[in-house]
């Protein structure tokens, strides 16, 4: 529907999306850690597991959801608790800019 | 001009009806509500819609035109059939208002709200007492005013997906207007009305989204005005007041 579309509501629906994906990754997350008290030698065979690249890619689509879900969780915050600034799209440029950039940050050190 | 014509698909019925197509001839500087004005007059007198004033101050003209809620009667045709739309126009009636017939909505749910936000001015003062005086470079007063030129078209509640999702929501309109009266010193109603635009349903059931923002055709910013109200109920929770 084009009434939606305007850049504070894709901000809107990638902090909903990056939420979802979080809370669906979450239980993995601990499960894997959790291995390395019950199950050392399955935690070492994922681990190397995760060198891959196709897995270092999607790592890094994690990466930036999580920085998309912090920084979107901020300008909210920003907009819910201090006063209003008319500078919201640049606001959201800012927090798209600095996720895409927390993902590029974690490829440079992937290899 | 006049051999140009336009496609205009037009929402005949209640929810479950239909598009009816017509063809309307072009003209110079052509608003929408000319167009629908022209299909009622010309083509089906049997089309019925809402409008008033034709120049942007009643606030009764507002429809659905090509999947955006607008002002029919500032909104130019050049504007919004353009080549993206095929040069057609489509016109629904506005969301999330109950459909009465084609284009005309009920609006009585929206003033509903108006009223369950406790959005009127309480008097604290009586016809013996002096004028109130209250300088307009008083930030409070800057708050009012920016919010005060609401004309209660609707376009703000029919763009809303939290009302679309919450049947229960207030809406940018009702709570826009309760953000004048808290910034309002003369107003004796705070309390209550805090209460009242709190909780499911109130203010903090804004997804910040600021579609209400984007569409007003007055540029007025009732997700500033909502943010102002979260921040008033934080203060008043804090203070024991809510």
């Amino acid at each position: 529907m084009s009434h939606r579309n305007h850049p504070v509501y894709w901000a809107f629906l990638v902090h909903r999306l990056s939420g979802l994906a979080l809370l669906a990754f979450l239980p993995f997350h601990f499960y894997v850690l959790a291995l390395a008290i019950e199950e050392a030698a399955t935690l070492d065979k994922f681990l190397s597991w995760t060198e891959a690249p196709l897995v270092k890619l999607a790592e890094t689509v994690l990466i930036i959801a999580l920085a998309a879900h912090m920084t979107g969780g901020l300008r909210i915050l920003a907009v819910e608790f201090l006063a209003w600034r008319d500078w919201q799209k640049s606001v959201v440029a800012v927090t798209g800019g600095l996720s895409v950039a927390a993902g590029l940050i974690f490829l440079l050190n992937a290899g | 001009m006049s051999e140009q014509t336009i496609t205009v698909d037009i929402w005949r019925g209640r929810e479950d009806g239909r598009f009816q197509t017509f063809e309307v001839p072009r003209m110079a500087s052509q608003t929408v509500l000319d167009v629908v004005t022209y299909v009622q007059r010309n083509l089906d007198p049997g089309l019925s819609y809402r409008f008033a004033c034709r120049v942007g101050v009643c606030g009764s003209c507002a429809m659905t035109v090509n999947g955006k809620p607008r002002w029919t009667c500032r909104t130019h045709v050049d504007k919004v059939a353009g080549d993206a739309t095929g040069g057609r126009l489509k016109i629904q009636p506005l969301r999330n208002l109950p459909v009465i017939r084609d284009l005309a909505v009920d609006m009585a749910e929206f003033f509903e709200k108006w009223t369950q936000a406790k959005a009127h001015f309480v008097p604290t003062k009586t016809r013996d007492d002096d004028f109130q005086q209250v300088s307009p470079d008083d930030p409070q007063r800057k708050e009012a005013t920016a919010g005060i030129e609401c004309i209660n078209c609707g376009v703000c509640y029919a763009g809303c997906d939290t009302v679309a999702g919450l049947a229960s929501y207030l809406g940018p309109a009702a709570l826009n207007r309760a953000w004048t009266l808290v910034n309002d010193v003369r107003d004796g109603g705070q309390a209550d009305r805090l209460k009242a635009i709190s909780g499911v349903g109130g203010c903090q059931s804004c997804h910040t989204q600021q579609t209400c923002f984007e569409l007003c055709p007055k540029h007025l910013n009732p997700t500033a005005a909502i943010a102002g109200l979260k921040r008033a109920t934080v203060k008043a929770l804090i203070k024991g007041d809510l």
